[in-house]
């Protein structure tokens, strides 16, 4: 539709119902995942063959209303999805082939097509509708519930479904009415920490001041998430509504959004929603005729790990090398360029207009009392079904795992799930039944972080993933306090040492020496949480870093220094594709006899277990 | 090398004059020039009045910028914590040895560098690697050789 400005409450939902009529189509409209997962599947080429065929077809309703590109559906490896509006159909792995087979039988006649569906690996059925298939029937779907229903890049889609009627409802309050809602919600910072949202907002208002901020976080720098992209790129205009609400509550004039660089489409749909929302009168002057002005401008990350710290991101718009100060005071009272700022996380602020709209009552149905509402994780790492998954507070890391992401591949062992990135740690097979909330996990020496759930098998080294994310720390520690600088590479030098079979007496509790000193001494949370990976990992797997150090062995068979590669006579057809693929030539046998490995000369590259058909590679 | 200065200022003059869009200008360059020209260092600081060693601070601080020109195609190996579970480290190593670069290093041709990257967030591909604009799900040591043949 044209965008003029609307100047009006009135206005805004006249606009609405004119959407509503203009786009009634007598066809489901289908919809296209556009998340960066599908797009690498293929999901721009089946979404190219939906439009061609329905342009030959010459269907009802326009090519621009009918098949629509949207965020993220979720179960990311099992792409490109399809989806309908206002049915409980789900196709996975669509390729262009499949366009008009569904365009026919679905999309004309309402018929389902039962094997593009989802096949459950036990029992071998087919099912294609949300509540039939694990991944998705565990869900609580509320922030992600519009994310793949609707076109990111139009604000239409938003409206049309309800889009900035909390935005329209806050107005009818007074700024102290939405800051008892948000404090009463019980709305914890979705970035990490936990923190209380509305008592945060209530700080930033309590200051006398001429300027106040609003920030949103989009610096989602945690290996092993991506729940924050998912938002951005799939309903931008949530996060662009918790905002002006959250503006509006504690008398902010202008935001900013401070997304990572390495996001481009986030960045993109951001963009363009700030633009669809500006032109319409939801951002400027005078929004809504409410009397109250709000803005929003985009700053692009540079790729350091560091800036989603508050102070070190307040740091970075202002133009500057992102180091975090120390906290001694707030930014809700000093933050960017001194002024009291609130910086919520992306997920935090697509909360808010579900609290509005909803009300308190409604959105602490769900959930836990210290923790209400859902939450968005990344399930990801060894793992059957991975992608993005919503959850209310509560559920257990077992269902997460077992029941959502569907067990461990390959029928290997679980070992544990790394929760919170590097500021976040390990938890055992024993604590399995542990309810996630920000509590609980904090309390098993983890932390919820931002969200991503890297699950873990036996074939997992625990000692090198502490080691992993100390080499991640260290590369992105800024190197303003010292025990951050110098305390990690110290505990990477000792973690090495201990991979690499170098280990000693006495390795463990100078770990957990220098990670004390981390915790207490470091300036920011980046540094004070960077313990937890080696500290958790020594809590619950200790014997596997006292079996590196004693006995000089890598019960996991990862650490190279300790492994060697063996081919299992039994197993090796002398096939000679590990012979041929060997970087060093240093496997040798006559074809159909079993080959062998020359260990002198292997560099443990692990090129012929990766192609060896048969599976007769061995590491020992 | 030599830089077109009217590129430079192209770039420029495209942002308000603010130190806000210091940081966004230099990500420009990179993307124009692939990489951050001494020059365009020099013309910031004359512009906004700024010391050119914060600019410089802030060209090496940021890992979206470089300091020395890129090559024609950029590889990036995730090396987020699904990838490195799943076999990232391999896939380094074996581009390591059919380049003959490590990381942070281009090609003496300029048809790669090699990067990795700490995490692209589409973990349900890993290993992923990212060459240019394309996303190779399920790399392995393997196939990721074969993949670097599409780019010339």
């Amino acid at each position: 539709m044209e965008h003029t400005k609307i100047s009006t409450i009135e206005g805004l939902n006249k606009y609405r119902e004119k959407i509503l009529e203009s786009e009634k189509n007598e066809l489901p409209t289908v919809f296209v995942c556009g998340g960066t997962p599908c797009l690498a599947k293929g999901s721009r080429q089946v979404f190219e063959a939906f439009k061609k065929e329905f342009g030959a077809q010459g269907l009802s309703g326009s090519v621009e209303l009918g098949i629509k590109t949207t965020g993220c559906q979720g179960f990311c490896n099992q792409g490109p999805l399809v989806t309908f509006a206002d049915k409980d159909i789900v196709y996975m792995g669509v390729k262009p082939e499949h366009v008009p087979e569904i365009t026919e039988k679905t999309v004309k006649k309402g018929e389902v097509i039962a094997s593009l569906g989802y096949r459950d690996p036990q029992t071998k059925e087919w099912a294609t509708e949300y509540s039939r298939i694990p991944f998705y029937g565990h869900q609580k779907k509320l922030v992600l519930k519009d994310v793949g229903q609707l076109d990111p890049a139009r604000i239409d889609d938003y409206i049309a479904g309800g889009g900035y009627s909390a935005l329209v409802k806050a107005f009818g309050m007074s700024p102290d009415a939405i800051i008892d809602n948000i404090e009463q919600s019980g709305l914890r910072g979705r970035g990490g920490g936990g923190f209380p949202t509305g008592r945060k907002w209530r700080s930033c208002k309590a200051i006398k001041t001429d300027v106040r901020y609003v920030i949103c976080n989009g610096d989602e720098g945690d290996p092993g998430a991506f729940m924050d992209r998912s938002i951005m790129e799939g309903n931008p205009h949530a996060i662009i509504e918790g905002m002006i609400i959250g503006a509006y509550a504690v008398g902010s004039n202008k935001g900013y959004a401070y997304i990572r660089d390495e996001y481009p489409l986030a960045i993109e749909n951001m963009k363009t929603a700030i633009e669809d929302a500006r032109g319409l009168g939801l951002l400027g002057k005078d929004i809504l005729g409410s009397n109250f002005d709000f803005d929003i401008k985009i700053s692009r990350g540079g790729g350091a790990f560091v800036c989603g710290e508050s102070s070190a991101l307040m740091r970075s718009i202002g133009g500057n090398v992102g180091e975090p100060r120390a906290k001694y005071i707030r930014s809700v009272e000093k933050g960017l360029y001194d002024k009291p700022t609130v910086l919520n996380n992306v997920e935090t602020w697509a909360n808010v207009p579900l609290i509005i709209t909803g009300g308190v009552q409604g959105y602490r149905k769900v959930g836990t009392k210290g923790s209400p509402g859902t939450k968005v994780f990344s399930l990801a790492g060894k793992v059957v079904n991975t992608g993005l998954v919503e959850v209310p507070m509560g559920i257990t890391l077992r269902e997460l795992v077992f029941d959502i992401g569907g067990g461990i591949p390959k029928g290997k062992k679980f070992k544990a799930v790394q929760t919170g990135g590097p500021s976040g740690g390990c938890i055992p097979e024993s604590l399995l039944d542990l309810q996630i909330d920000f509590d609980s996990l904090s309390d098993a020496g983890s932390m919820m972080g931002s969200g991503g759930i890297i699950v873990m098998d036996e074939e997992t080294c625990m000692v090198d993933l502490a080691k992993y994310f100390i080499t991640f720390l260290v590369g992105e520690s800024c190197g303003k306090c010292t025990p951050c600088r110098e305390g990690l590479r110290r505990m990477l030098d000792i973690l090495t040492g201990i991979t690499e079979g170098r280990g000693k007496q006495g390795d463990i509790e100078l770990l957990e020496e220098l990670c004390d000193c981390l915790k207490w001494g470091a300036l920011c949370a980046l540094g004070t949480s960077a313990a937890n990976p080696v500290l958790s990992t020594i809590r619950y797997f200790r014997d596997e870093y006292e079996a590196h150090i004693k006995e000089k062995r890598c019960p996991a068979g990862v650490c190279k220094e300790l492994i060697t590669y063996r081919i299992d006579e039994e197993k090796c057809t002398g096939c000679t594709v590990c012979a041929k693929k060997c970087p060093q030539k240093c496997i040798s046998g006559e074809k159909k006899r079993p080959h062998t490995i020359d260990a002198s000369k292997c560099i443990k590259c692990g090129v012929c277990r990766a192609v060896c058909p048969f599976d007769a590679v061995i590491v020992e | 090398m030599a830089i077109d200065i009217q590129k430079v200022d192209g770039i420029v003059s495209g942002y308000e004059q603010s130190k806000e869009s210091l940081l966004l200008i230099l990500q420009d360059f990179q993307r124009e020039f692939s990489y951050v020209p001494e020059e365009g260092i020099k013309r910031l600081s004359d512009i906004f009045g700024v010391p050119e060693s914060r600019i410089y601070a802030m060209a090496t601080f940021y890992k979206a910028l470089s300091l020395v020109p890129k090559g024609r195609h950029t590889i990036k190996v995730c090396t987020g914590t699904a990838c490195h579970l799943k076999g990232a480290p391999f896939v380094v190593e074996a581009i390591e040895r059919r380049l003959k670069i490590k990381p942070g290093q281009t090609t003496k041709d300029r048809r790669f560098s090699l990067e990795t990257v700490n995490c692209v967030g589409t973990c349900a591909l890993a290993p992923v690697v990212v060459i240019d604009e394309d996303y190779y799900g399920g790399s392995t040591s393997e196939n990721i050789i074969k993949n670097l043949k599409r780019y010339t």
